[in-house]
């Protein structure tokens, strides 16, 4: 025996070792990948071998190669076999390869409960630490549940070093498996005042970390934490409390009045900036949460500002980083106090650092005002200019329009310089953000209507200019300008000074290598533009011209219709041949500008981002067929083509019956009565009132327009406003002068003084009438932590319990009530009635508790002591409780005494809470009569109507697979959620003789649609090993993972299992065959479904229907659907008399709804669900399985 | 939370790689690599924050890191950490790795990837920070050590001489490459307990 070992330890001299290996591959630099898969080769080989210490070398080299990005996925059960190892040296390898490369889906995880639970229980701690360090890296569903009670007693376990990091890893636990919360909860908050530091920190991380996520659970440990917080020295925990803090404050504003002394005193006298930083940032939180109120906040927001700019001024660029950060957050609600530091500001954005330039850049959206907006963004303009490198200036990009556009374009008070500035960014090379431009001057063209002849005169020589077609192949980004240019000058084309000029421009070849959509915008405002010649010139009487213009569009149109694009081709061709009606028409002298104009008819408005959606839809009218509402590009409220016979009385009596339709309409955006779009009520372009602007500079601009010209002519117009308004205000004085004295104010320059350039009208963005601009649809449901939100105040129930690991075979663990949800389970209790009252003692109690915990909470978090409780309230539940204490220490005794008691208390309160208590005890001995669980309960027909009273015989979801004289199989398959197109089939194997089983393997024929997963490299007809023996009479559980391609149909997979029988006499070999019969249903997993959800996916209309109907069925219906919900996996959506709809969900991801109904003696079930084959199948096993009933 | 901890050397290489969050290999590959150029780009004297972004997570998260160097020592942690105690977290790593390699260098961490590994697992735990304090994290791996040692006995033996003879076959490794700079300003270091 020494000699194999002295032996095995010589050959392993002679393996790699990890030292070995990374030598190796840093001398193998030319051929790095070959070297390292003749090294897996050798690793393969070394697993291969018994030694259990060349297997730990081996899978130690394994992980470093996991490291440099190599699979070890295949060497998974080596990993699991070396976790094993009896030595510390081996274990810790093993978990650590297990730590670095398992995740949920690794199949064979499921092999490693129970040795984990072993090295938990282990003696030596630092097997027991290793073990929970490599757990907490891979835990899963399954491993959280089963291994979540021996968790649960390290965390009082002697060592300090476990009991932290069974404390730590605890939360791991919860979020797999969230059932455990509760009942580990108050061992967890125990472990907040634990001795050992290093656990009452590792405790406040994990609860933190809980509380993030669902605040509001955890106010009820604020004095807790208050207490820990004034106490702790350790300045990880304190900063992890005052963290958390800042997330509770915002549910109780009176906490955050009674944190805000002594975070002010830690942040006076703490030399930590870690502590200081974090200080500052909870007061901030309190005082956002404290929005008004008290006065002295101003010292408050005073000091943290002050430290705030202490740190901003420090020379460490982390602190200046975390100080801008922090600043951030005061701004939005105190944006006047950081105002005061705009210099500072404003130097940080020349800071080296990018990071601190973009923190900076955050905090200058909030500072603009209308007052320094443009000086801020000249700033930004020439940052913009001088920036290295796309990704910075990009971001400059979008802060500049951010800033400009924020909340309606408050603060730009002259649109000239806005559209210039776009003008301008429009040079800018390679941005990303050439839509964001262009959706900024559509917006401002639209909703400014003061603004648009200068925007058209701006886009027309956008339009012109070669700069942004010329490469426009390189610069894909910023030639989406165009696309708003073209489209402005086409639907503002009135106001074009030359619109010949600007119809040439954009009939140019060059725009044929524009993208699609773009052209695609260009052929249609091409029209427009020629429409609105076509009038000019009619009116001026130059047939002439007019058939110049034509001319000139039926040569350019065909280069588009010519076009790879089929949307500029279509709207090009279409286009076209109407132009060449036009020109037929001329040649007869037929004056056409007036119809062709009036394709163009009719104002835009602009439509709320969410306005679509707030529109209700009308019935019968699904959802595709709804129409879309427009936003700037769809015109679909044009007639496409008008018959040019139409006469003038004709249009007008159809523009009357437009309006009307659109009156009508409910999904026509109508001009509200508000005053400032009155004179959207009528239609057509030639009504729409122009404000007329009296424009400072001169608007034909040669090349393209210098923003700062504006800069200065808008201060010239501040200056020449203020001083009117002083000269007014100099006549008031002496007006005032002139009769009684009074108290005028102090000439202030304040925002609201800077009257805006243009009388801008700023056309809100349209909603449909009572729909309000909400966030409430912006919620993610999926959010992984929503879980965990669990009150954690109740009491525990006694059916909380963390499950504890029992043999898998005995009857309990299998009920079907693991499976079955709640319905079903109530159904089941036999002692129903009892039951009842105790629940109802219960919540009694529990929300006794409850209003006690609020009381102290609130206690707490009152400053001054709170008045008195009413006396009269109190002292009933008080009376209650010792009537409780009393009948319960009586036990059971004679109704008569009780009676007595009722005499001597006149209360009918506590008569009924006595009558209660009889009824229990009488229920109790009623039951205690009743054999339990007796055949006649279950067998009675219910005629009563009371099906709660009925039971069901327990069930069991295993099915008998196949039985001989040696082994009975029973099978259950359940589909998984983690990885979709896969069903774990559970086979329990019972050992029915006295001969011990041993050499197990399974072997299945795989078909096309159903594959068994097995280990790595072994093939389709090798068996896969049952990883136990079972002596005589003993029964356990394998496991094994089928992949399914379609689950739409049922299907059966021949297997064998062949086993080696041996007792005293000898061995035999011997075989079982069995068929897996996979169900569709067994595809279905329990999922639960709210009903508006529900509803939601009734009405979403994309699934196929089905139904059956079964007759003869006298089960309750109660029953019936605790059948279904067992055997097909659906849960109960709602149940409204004997009508239910349940809900379930395919591993593929399949939707599958029902509605159940029963009438008499019969059961009719409807189905709808995504795919109508599984449907169909679902509904035929549903059908077999109701004819039992 | 802590979501990754990735050690680099200064042209990428991998030195430790562990995530607390499951990515595909192909992806932890990439975030090696994405991040190696995030933090390459960055001068020494800028602030050692970067918002994580695309990488993991997206904008809850930020990658914080220290360059100590040959090697860049990165922290992808998300908003409930403190960033200031983060740093100061690898400051405490690296101290020990230190006191544990005695002086330690990038080699250090190149041939004894697994104990830098057992070292970082008394720090950090399924990435929540489980002991900041040196001592004790120090004294929990040298008991371990121990254990390891009085495990290995005779059979271990003949493995660790021959060990000790391939190293004197190389006389290339260089011990000077040490991360001379452990007294980086750290303002708040001393306040940990």
């Amino acid at each position: 025996m020494a000699l194999k070992m002295v032996k095995g330890s010589i050959d392993r001299m002679f393996d790699k070792n990890l030292q070995d290996l990374v030598r190796g591959i840093r001398n193998h630099k030319e051929d790095e990948a070959k070297y390292i898969s003749q090294c897996i080769d050798e690793i393969k080989q070394e697993l291969k071998q018994d030694n259990i210490a060349v297997k730990a070398n081996a899978v130690c080299k394994l992980t470093y190669l996991q490291m440099l990005g190599y699979d070890i996925s295949w060497a998974a059960f080596n990993i699991i076999e070396v976790m094993s190892a009896s030595k510390f040296t081996f274990k810790r390898i093993g978990y650590l390869a297990a730590s670095q490369s398992f995740h949920e889906g690794t199949d064979v995880i499921m092999l490693t409960t129970n040795q984990i639970r072993k090295d938990l229980s282990s003696p030596s701690q630092y097997d027991t630490g290793v073990a929970l360090t490599g757990l907490s890296c891979f835990v899963t569903p399954d491993l959280a549940r089963d291994l979540a009670n021996d968790i649960m007693t390290l965390m009082s376990h002697t060592k300090p070093y476990i009991r932290k990091k069974a404390v730590l890893i605890m939360y791991k636990v919860f979020l797999k498996y969230p059932e455990s919360l509760r009942p580990a909860f108050p061992r967890l908050k125990e472990k907040l005042e634990d001795p050992d530091p290093g656990v009452q920190s590792a405790a406040v991380n994990v609860i933190c970390e809980l509380a993030r996520r669902n605040p509001k659970n955890y106010l009820s440990l604020a004095p807790l934490f208050f207490k820990l917080m004034t106490s702790s020295t350790n300045n990880w925990v304190l900063i992890k409390i005052i963290k958390l803090f800042g997330a509770l404050t915002p549910l109780e504003p009176r906490l955050g009045k009674k944190l805000i002394e002594p975070l002010t005193n830690l942040i006076h006298s703490t030399s930590a900036m870690s502590l200081l930083y974090e200080c500052v940032n909870t007061v901030i939180a309190v005082l956002i949460s404290l929005s008004s109120g008290m006065p002295n906040h101003s010292a408050s927001i005073q000091l943290c500002v002050q430290k705030l700019r202490i740190l901003i001024e420090d020379s460490d660029q982390n602190l200046k980083y975390l100080g801008l950060l922090a600043m951030s957050k005061i701004l939005k609600t105190h944006p006047k106090s950081v105002q005061s530091h705009k210099d500072l500001i404003l130097q940080c954005l020349d800071d080296k650092d990018e990071s601190i330039r973009l923190r900076a850049l955050d905090l200058l959206y909030g500072m603009v005002s209308k007052k320094n907006l443009m000086e801020i963004v000249k700033k930004l303009m020439t940052h913009v200019d001088k920036a290295e490198g796309t990704t910075y200036r990009d971001e400059l990009l979008t802060k500049i329009i951010d800033i400009c556009s924020q909340s309606n374009y408050q603060y730009i008070t002259n649109f000239e310089w806005y559209i210039s500035i776009l003008v301008e960014l429009t040079r800018l090379e390679g941005t990303r953000h050439g839509h964001l431009i262009a959706a900024q001057m559509l917006d401002v063209a639209i909703r400014v209507k003061a603004i648009r002849k200068f925007a058209v005169s701006q886009m027309s020589a956008l339009l012109d200019s070669a700069h942004l077609l010329a490469s426009s192949t390189q610069r894909n980004g910023i030639c989406e300008v165009l696309y708003a240019a073209a489209w402005i000058c086409g639907e503002f084309s009135e106001h074009l000074q030359e619109p010949h000029h600007t119809l040439e421009a954009m009939l140019r070849p060059r725009v044929t290598t524009l993208p699609g959509h773009i052209q695609a915008v260009y052929v249609q405002n091409v029209v427009k533009l020629y429409a609105s010649i076509l009038q000019q010139k009619e009116q001026a009487g130059e047939a002439e011209g007019a058939q110049a213009v034509t001319q000139l569009m039926v040569d350019r149109l065909p280069q588009f219709v010519q076009s790879a694009d089929l949307e500029v081709q279509e709207r090009a061709s279409c286009i076209l041949q109407l132009v060449k009606h036009i020109q037929k028409l001329q040649a007869k002298d037929v004056p056409v500008a007036e119809e062709v104009s009036a394709l163009f008819a009719g104002e835009l408005n602009p439509v709320a981002p969410k306005a679509q959606k707030k529109v209700p839809v009308p019935e019968g009218e699904s959802e595709d067929e709804r129409p879309r509402a427009v936003f700037h590009e769809e015109e679909q409220r044009r007639p496409k083509h008008r018959p040019s016979e139409a006469d003038e009385e004709e249009l007008a009596r159809r523009r009357e019956a437009r309006k009307q339709e659109q009156a009508n309409n409910p999904f026509y955006i109508k001009s509200s009565p508000s005053p400032q779009k009155r004179y959207q009520d009528t239609p057509g372009v030639e009504h729409i009132p122009v404000v007329q602007i009296d424009l400072s500079v001169p608007l034909k601009v040669p090349g393209l327009p210098m923003s700062d010209q504006y800069v200065k002519l808008e201060e010239e117009r501040r200056h020449r406003q203020k001083l009117e308004k002083d000269k007014r205000r100099k006549k008031r004085k002496e007006k005032e002068k002139k009769g009684k004295r009074r108290h005028s104010s102090l000439p202030t320059e304040s925002d609201e003084d800077i009257a805006p350039a243009q009388q801008v009208d700023i056309v809100t963005e349209e909603m449909p009438e009572n729909a309000l601009p909400s966030d409430e649809d912006d919620k993610d449901p999926n959010d992984p932590y929503r879980a965990l939100d669990i009150d954690l105040d109740k009491p525990l129930a006694d059916s909380e319990k963390l499950p504890i690991q029992k043999h898998r075979n005995t009857e309990t663990s299998k009920s079907p009530e693991k499976d079955v949800p709640m319905v079903e389970k109530k159904s089941k209790k036999p002692k129903k009635k009892e039951k009842k009252h105790k629940e109802k003692e219960r919540d009694k109690e529990k929300k006794k508790e409850k209003e006690k915990k609020a009381e102290d909470l609130d206690f707490w978090l009152s400053t001054t002591p709170p008045p008195a409780p009413a006396p009269a309230p109190a002292p009933v539940p008080s009376t209650d409780e010792c009537e409780d204490a009393k009948t319960e220490a009586q036990g059971e005794e004679d109704d008569a005494e009780g009676q007595d008691q009722d005499k001597k208390s006149p209360k009918p309160k506590k008569k009924k809470h006595r009558k209660e208590k009889e009824e229990r005890t009488k229920g109790k001995k009623k039951s205690k009569k009743q054999p339990p669980g007796s055949e006649e309960a279950a067998g009675e027909p219910v005629q009563n109507g009371a099906p709660e009273e009925e039971q069901l015989p327990p069930e069991s979801s295993y099915s008998l697979l196949a039985e001989n004289s040696y082994v009975k199989m029973t099978c259950d398959i359940r589909g998984s959620l983690q990885e979709d197109s896969q069903v774990t089939v559970a086979i329990v194997l019972e050992n029915r003789s006295s001969s011990i089983l041993k050499g197990m393997e399974l072997s299945v024929l795989d078909s096309l649609n159903a594959r068994m997963a097995r280990p790595q490299g072994s093939s389709v007809h090798d068996g896969v090993p049952v990883p136990f023996q079972l002596p005589p009479g003993v029964s356990n559980e394998a496991q094994y993972v089928f992949t399914i391609q379609s689950i739409v149909m049922a299907q059966k997979l021949k297997g064998t299992l062949s086993f080696i029988a041996k007792n005293d006499e000898g061995a035999t070999h011997e075989k079982l065959d069995f068929r897996l019969h996979f169900s569709c249903s067994s595809y279905l997993i329990t999922t639960p479904c709210y009903s508006d959800a529900f509803a939601k996916l009734l009405e979403s209309g994309d699934l196929s229907m089905s139904s059956i109907k079964v007759d003869g069925i006298r089960m309750s219906f109660q029953n019936l659907l605790a059948k279904i919900c067992f055997h097909h996996h659906f849960s109960v959506v709602e149940r409204v008399d004997s009508c239910a709809s349940m809900y379930s969900r395919s591993i593929q991801g399949h939707h599958v709804c029902l509605l159940v109904k029963k009438g008499e003696n019969s059961v009719s079930v409807d189905g709808k669900c995504s795919d109508s084959t599984l449907l169909s199948n679902l509904l035929e096993e549903m059908k077999a399985t109701l004819a039992k009933c | 939370m802590i979501q990754a901890i990735l050690v680099f050397n200064n042209h990428g290489k991998p030195r430790l790689v562990r995530f607390y969050q499951r990515f595909v290999k192909e992806i932890q590959q990439q975030i090696v690599r994405e991040t190696f150029h995030l933090v390459l780009k960055r001068d020494d004297n800028i602030c050692n924050f970067l918002e994580g972004g695309s990488l993991i997570g997206g904008s809850d998260y930020k990658l914080i890191y220290r360059h100590y160097a040959t090697l860049y020592f990165v922290f992808c942690v998300d908003s409930s950490e403190s960033e200031l105690g983060i740093l100061d977290l690898i400051q405490v790593f690296v101290e020990t790795l230190d006191k544990c390699f005695e002086n330690v260098c990038e080699l250090d961490l190149i041939f004894h990837m697994d104990k830098v590994h057992y070292i970082l697992q008394e720090v950090v735990m399924g990435g929540m920070v489980l002991e900041t304090n040196m001592n004790e994290i120090v004294a929990q791996i040298e008991a371990q050590n121990r254990l390891e040692k009085s495990e290995g006995g005779l059979s271990a033996a003949p493995a660790r001489a021959v060990s000790a003879v391939k190293n004197i076959n190389l006389p290339e490794i260089p011990r000077n490459i040490n991360i001379g700079d452990l007294n980086i300003k750290v303002p708040n270091l001393s306040q940990f307990v």
